[in-house]
């Protein structure tokens, strides 16, 4: 084909100086800001940082792909030696999905819904190598199995919709290698799966970059995967790279106070929330078009010093002498490097009172119903899906108790039946000494109804955009305060946006002035409004970026602590778990599969799920060495479950057939551990911790 | 809580708050010229008793071409007044008066064209926003009630959308029109009878899909009542996509209206009806083409209007 | 998938009976009523209770219904009161006259509509775009009661090109069909085209349009092999539902070009109170409405494999 050579020796990708810019009827904003990277050959480089930073602008540009409102306002992209805005646009078309190829954030919707994946696939070497038909075919087939899918002929007779989005993944990178691209970009390849799911995609990148010879940039805002799967990393902050080096040198000798925020901020196997509590990075990312003068960073780093990181543009500073590690600090030298945040320690707390909550033998079905005009009139047949299958477990007076567990697990559906949104089908859910299990929301008092409150996922609509925070903080008042006296509303409006560390002016604030994390805190005030005695927050901050978030997780805890409210935390993120759970429930597709204190929880015996959900949570954390527990197949569906322990089609400490044919008995362990399993308990406890701190010394 | 006072926030001005997506459809071209006709007939229809130069159903009795001078005998009458009432004396010829122009001429029966199509703006721009107001009245809540509640209520709800939707539009009016009779109220009702289905099924579909949020869920957690969360949780979020069809619709039913009067089944005679005249113009065509062609130009520019008016909305709605 | 046919029919069939019961009480709940119309205003009481007595009028209203029902399933509509013959012999041709025009129409518009949005929704914003959307939303807004007045008036009366009615008095005649077809046409194809420009549109921004060119397809393929399939299923369904629309405007244009069609008919029969043609006629027009409706969600599930394989 074109110029470009396959035995190119030199670096595969080079970025100089590229600046990037998005065009708007108000204004030009610049998204990238002198963007410089040199990738050689069979090397992986990460680009890490917070969502609006510019790293999959960066993907983008190199791809040329910048739509009708980008564009390249500087520098260049070149490309094994040719810059890249030297070629035409069918030179262009032959680059692309041949010597570069991509994988993007949601397999789903990159995939066509339309045609089979065959085809799809098929596409790729027939417009850019000129086969026939059933090499074509050939090819394909064969990058489907090297992408470990089973039966890869029934996968390229499948529309994308009819397998799991694991399996999608598999087959958009699979899509991407058929030519085998001498450069891959990865943007976020792995958020929108589950971490056990994430695991393998990550194991297999891995593989495949060190087995093709493929240069790959990896796009991720999780430290933890860029940990396991680059060589070299760089951090951005606000359109610029704010520091760069091998993933050794960043991750254990930072030199910008960005990137040393970043590491205080997520939550690592050392961090405690007594011990080392996260430190959110203080502020919000600047707006592009109102960026500070000098460091972008200045106005939330702690070492600001004005008239010097405010005094012009700062260019990255080399740190050390082989020239890979650089940072855009000016102050790098004098600031006093520790890893990880410098949270104060605060005083532990383990006098839990009463029990609050007790959940005993809960089951929700729900029926699939069939709404149709024939159905009502004749009416038909219905199938269930067992949403939650005998879940009992305690939660007491100031105690945050995590359910963990991935998509379909039947975490949402619990808090449903908690809240009084549906109602258990069998079992109890005794609330302070009364059997709300099957009372629905609208039948309960109101003191019930304001003491079990929620704390929502989405920051995007966990408010009502039609209305001011003050009129939906005011509305939670009347309903639940018993006052109805306007100024007093007011009063108490201002005081909740007090506790939430809002400014007052928010009272008049719509929602889509908000950021992500004031939005939660909204929310959060909103919970707390009525006093409540327990809280449910549905995966809190999930969805913000890991600064925010620590603030957030902040908040909840030291109103939480305040208040003796009881939290029922629930979460996908095991790290965070750890981090501020006093006990855990792990639940797999609709099962409690394993409950204890977080200490029993994250040390042996585990369950074998819990097993592996603890080995593939990536953590950012050089020093932590894991066991690598992959786990096969895809999670199989609700309506549908396996027979026998419901996670033997995935278990890898299967022990036979007693494992697909008899439900597992619930184990006691002691001190309220229990583990729902066939496997005997000296087996059990004979387990390896799957987490280990290397030893410092060696 | 301590006892320290919060100071009270200063509440931001709600008159440009309110004003600001009024202000918004002037990024749109499209729109502006949309707003523009809009505006333009609603002026006339508000002051169609001062602009209009004669009554509309005068009947002078003449077939002038367009824009003659009009002079009439003094002693004919204009409606109910004698000409001389309304139109200025000559001097020197005491039988006969100076009346002004026919802008656009006179039909058969000598009534001022141009003095008709203004009037009949004026009753085209109540009846056409009162049908659709009272339509959205009617499709909004159920459309609310079924989208979010689903069930039975939203089944027996769809079918009996579906049911008058089964029916061709126009087919639903014959049929309707002759079973009540034309008469105003009846053509709004039967506007009301035909659209609201077709609302329903919008908000329907817009409250099945805000019923997800998680603000509705919350208000839900508060056990708060069906109909708080419906008419300030979810309606609120839907207004963007409902004004944008109901502009629309506008269009659509002042076109149903001028139908209607074209196939004899509008308001009775003889106050003026776009469509009426039409009909009544076209068999002149080839003579006096004026006669049938103001009106179809009066009533293609005002749905235009909104039809225009609507595709700015939308730009500007979709926009940041 | 044959489930989701037969259910889809199964309640195509649901809404037929309800609307033919709607109909029959619209028109046939008071027999005295009937009688009058049938009999004419001037009939004696006594002329009115002998028909109904010939007729089965005195019998209870469900039993009318179904006997009604029953003939209607085999074709036998009643006497027209105006053209004093059996219904079926005035309807058919009507309804063969009908579908000609209804055909023709439809010839023209989808593939108009379908270029036309596509080129359109294929670059978003383009000049080629804006063109054709404002030209769609000007054309939507001129009825057919102010096309055809002025279509009329440019062809047959400025240019002299076409004629001005379309009895076909001299038989079938392709000039007759032109005007009425163009008066639909231009009424009909705005909205088709807005729905796929729309519907193009948003494929075009969707990210497996971004695979398929950083796959380093040639656009020609992206547009058809990627864009095409997936930006028609919309328009497919709004084509068929079209056919609803298209039924109102066939009342005024046949009406206003005196053609001999089934609209026409219809609004006559109103006017005049022919019941048993008003009946026929509306029963045929539901008919025809509800089937396109079924065949385009039918159609829709085939279209559209996330459903097809579910």
């Amino acid at each position: 084909m074109s110029g470009f050579q396959s035995d190119w020796e030199g670096p595969v990708l080079e970025c100089r100086d590229l600046s990037i810019s998005y065009y708007t009827r108000a204004a030009t904003i610049p998204a990238v800001q002198d963007f410089n990277l040199v990738l050689n050959k069979n090397e992986t480089i990460g680009l890490v940082g917070e969502s609006g930073c510019g790293k999959s602008t960066v993907a983008m540009a190199i791809m040329r792909y910048m739509g009708n409102n980008g564009a390249i306002t500087g520098g260049q992209v070149i490309y094994k030696g040719v810059d890249l805005a030297t070629l035409s646009e069918e030179e262009l078309r032959q680059l692309r999905g041949n010597e570069i190829a991509m994988v993007y954030q949601e397999p789903m919707a990159s995939l066509n819904p339309a045609m089979k994946l065959d085809r799809q696939l098929m596409e790729v070497p027939l417009f850019h190598e000129q086969v026939g038909e059933k090499e074509a075919y050939a090819r394909a087939v064969e990058m489907l199995a090297s992408v470990k899918l089973p039966d890869p002929e029934r996968v390229m007779a499948s529309y994308p919709h009819q397998i799991s989005g694991g399996q999608q993944q598999r087959v958009v990178i699979a899509m991407a290698l058929l030519s085998k691209p001498s450069l891959l970009l990865l943007d976020e390849p792995t958020t929108a799966l589950d971490v056990t799911v994430e695991a393998g995609i990550v194991e297999l990148i891995a593989e495949l970059a060190h087995s093709l010879q493929t240069s790959m940039v990896y796009i991720s805002h999780n430290l933890g995967l860029i940990l396991e799967t680059c060589d070299r990393i760089n951090v951005m902050y606000s359109g610029q790279v704010v520091e760069e080096g091998t993933v050794a040198d960043v991750f254990d000798k930072m030199r910008h106070p960005y990137t040393q925020g970043l590491f205080g901020a997520i939550p690592l196997p050392s961090a405690d929330k007594s011990s080392r509590p996260l430190v959110a990075i203080r502020g919000q990312l600047p707006l592009p078009h109102a960026r500070p003068p000098g460091c972008y960073f200045g106005p939330r780093c702690d070492h600001f010093e004005a008239g010097r990181c405010d005094a012009g543009p700062i260019a990255m500073q080399p740190v050390g002498d082989d020239g890979k590690h650089g940072s855009r600090c000016v102050k790098w030298q004098e600031i006093e490097w520790q890893k990880g945040g410098s949270g104060e320690a605060i005083e532990v707390h383990d006098d839990f009172g009463e029990s609050v909550l007790a959940v005993d033998q809960m089951k929700k079905y729900y029926e699939l119903k069939d709404n149709s005009i024939a159905a009502l009139v004749g009416g038909g047949s219905s199938r269930f899906v067992k949403a939650n299958e005998s879940i009992s477990f305690l939660a007491r007076e100031a105690e945050t108790v995590a359910i963990v567990g991935e998509s379909g697990c039947g975490k949402s559906t619990l808090a449903k039946v908690l809240l009084g949104l549906e109602t258990a089908t069998e079992g109890s859910v005794t609330f302070q000494g009364k059997d709300l299990g099957k009372v629905p929301v609208q039948k309960r008092s109101r003191d019930d109804v304001k003491s079990l409150q929620m704390v929502f996922q989405n920051p995007f609509d966990t408010l009502n955009p039609s209305h001011t925070v003050g009129s939906q903080l005011g509305r939670v008042i009347r309903k639940f305060g018993g006052i109805s006296d306007g100024e007093a509303v007011r009063r108490r409006v201002l005081e909740l946006l007090d506790i939430v560390k809002l400014p007052g002016d928010f009272y008049f604030r719509r929602p889509r002035q908000l950021s992500g994390g004031q939005k939660q805190r909204v929310g959060i005030a909103r919970a707390f409004a009525g006093n409540p005695t327990m809280v449910v927050a549905d995966e809190p901050v999930s969805a913000l970026d890991v600064s925010v978030a620590a603030a957030v997780t902040g908040l909840l805890m030291d109103i939480q602590r305040t208040y003796r409210t009881t939290l029922l935390f629930i979460s996908h993120d095991l790290s965070l778990v750890r981090y501020l759970a006093d006990r855990v429930v792990v639940m797999y597709l609709g099962n409690l599969v394993e409950q204890g204190t977080t200490e029993q929880i994250f040390s042996p015996p585990y369950h074998p799920y819990t097993e592996a959900l603890l080995s593939a949570v990536p953590i950012a954390d050089t020093s932590i060495e894991k066991k690598r527990i992959i786990l096969e197949g895809s999670l199989p569906s609700v309506i549908d479950p396996p027979k026998g322990c419901a996670f033997h089609t995935r278990c890898h400490r299967k022990i036979g057939a007693i494992c697909s044919s008899e439900a597992p008995p619930l184990v006691d362990l002691g001190d309220g551990h229990q583990i729902l399993c066939h496997i005997a308990l000296d087996q059990l406890r004979a387990m390896d911790p799957v987490i280990v701190q290397k030893d410092a010394a060696e | 809580m301590t006892e320290t006072t919060l100071p009270m926030p200063k509440q931001p001005n709600i008159l440009a708050r309110l004003f600001k997506p009024v202000l918004l459809i002037r990024e749109s071209l499209v729109g502006m010229i949309g707003l523009a006709l809009v505006v333009f007939w609603v002026l006339i229809a508000i002051f169609a008793p001062a602009l209009a130069p004669f009554p509309p159903n005068a009947n002078l009795m003449s077939t002038q071409p367009p824009g003659a001078e009009f002079i009439a005998s003094a002693t004919q009458m204009i409606g109910m007044q004698p000409a001389s009432e309304l139109c200025n004396a000559i001097e020197g010829d005491p039988t006969k008066v100076d009346c002004g122009t026919f802008w656009l001429g006179t039909d058969l029966t000598g009534r001022d064209i141009f003095s008709r199509i203004i009037w009949g703006a004026r009753q085209v721009l109540i009846f056409a926003p009162l049908a659709t107001f009272v339509a959205y009245i009617v499709g909004i809540p159920m459309g609310l009630w079924a989208g979010y509640s689903r069930g039975r209520i939203d089944t027996v709800f769809s079918f009996i959308s579906n049911v008058i939707l089964s029916f061709p539009v126009l087919v639903l009016y014959v049929l309707v029109i002759n079973l009540i009779g034309a008469s105003a109220f009846n053509i709004v009702a039967a506007v009301v009878f035909a659209s609201a289905p077709g609302i329903f099924r919008i908000v329907r579909g817009l409250a099945m899909d805000l019923r997800a949020r998680e603000y509705v869920f919350a208000a839900e957690t508060r056990g708060e009542p069906l109909a708080y969360i419906l008419f300030l949780e979810i309606l609120p979020n839907a207004r963007g996509p409902l004004i944008v069809d109901a502009m629309l619709r506008l269009g659509y039913v002042i076109i149903t209206i001028g139908t209607l009067g074209f196939l004899g089944l509008g308001l009775p005679p003889p106050d003026p009806d776009w469509g009426k005249m039409i009909a009544e113009g076209r068999t002149f065509l080839q003579v006096f083409p004026w006669i049938p062609l103001f009106p179809c130009l009066a009533i293609s520019s005002a749905v235009l209007g909104f039809n225009l008016l609507a595709d700015g909305l939308r730009e500007v709605s979709l926009r940041d | 998938m044959l489930l989701l046919i037969g259910r889809r029919l199964g309640s195509m069939i649901l809404v037929m009976i309800v609307v033919s019961a709607l109909i029959f009480l619209a028109l046939e709940a008071t027999p005295g009523s009937v009688a009058t119309k049938v009999l004419g205003p001037y009939s004696t009481d006594q002329q009115r209770e002998i028909w109904m007595a010939e007729n089965g009028y005195d019998d209870p209203l469900p039993e009318r219904y179904v006997r009604w029902l029953g003939d209607f399933l085999v074709g036998d509509f009643g006497e027209s009161t105006r053209f004093k013959t059996e219904v079926s012999n005035v309807l058919w041709p009507r309804v063969w006259n009908t579908t000609i025009l209804a055909a023709a129409t439809m010839a023209l518009v989808i593939p108009i509509s379908l270029i036309l949005g596509v080129l359109a929704g294929m670059r978003e914003g383009s000049r080629t775009d804006r063109t054709i959307s404002v030209a769609s939303i000007v054309t939507t807004s001129v009825p057919e009661i102010a096309s055809a007045p002025m279509l009329a008036f440019v062809f047959v009366f400025l240019l002299g090109i076409l004629p001005g009615t379309s009895s076909f008095q001299d038989g079938f005649s392709i000039a007759e069909l032109v005007l009425p077809t163009m008066v639909l046409v231009l009424y009909d194809f705005g909205y088709v085209t807005r729905m796929t420009r729309a519907s193009m549109a948003e494929v075009m921004t969707t990210h497996y349009i971004r695979t398929a060119v950083l796959k380093g397809l040639p656009y020609k393929r992206v547009i058809v092999k990627h864009a095409l399939r997936n930006a028609l299923i919309a328009p497919f369904t709004v084509v068929m539902l079209q056919v609803n629309w298209l039924l109102s405007g066939v009342i005024v244009t046949e009406y206003y070009f005196a053609y001999k069609g089934f609209g026409a008919l219809l609004l006559e029969a109103a006017l005049n109170k022919d019941i048993f043609v008003i009946e026929a006629c509306s029963m045929i027009a539901v008919f025809v409405a509800v089937g396109t409706q079924a065949v385009s969600d039918i159609g829709y599930t085939f279209l559209n494999p996330r459903i097809r394989f579910s």
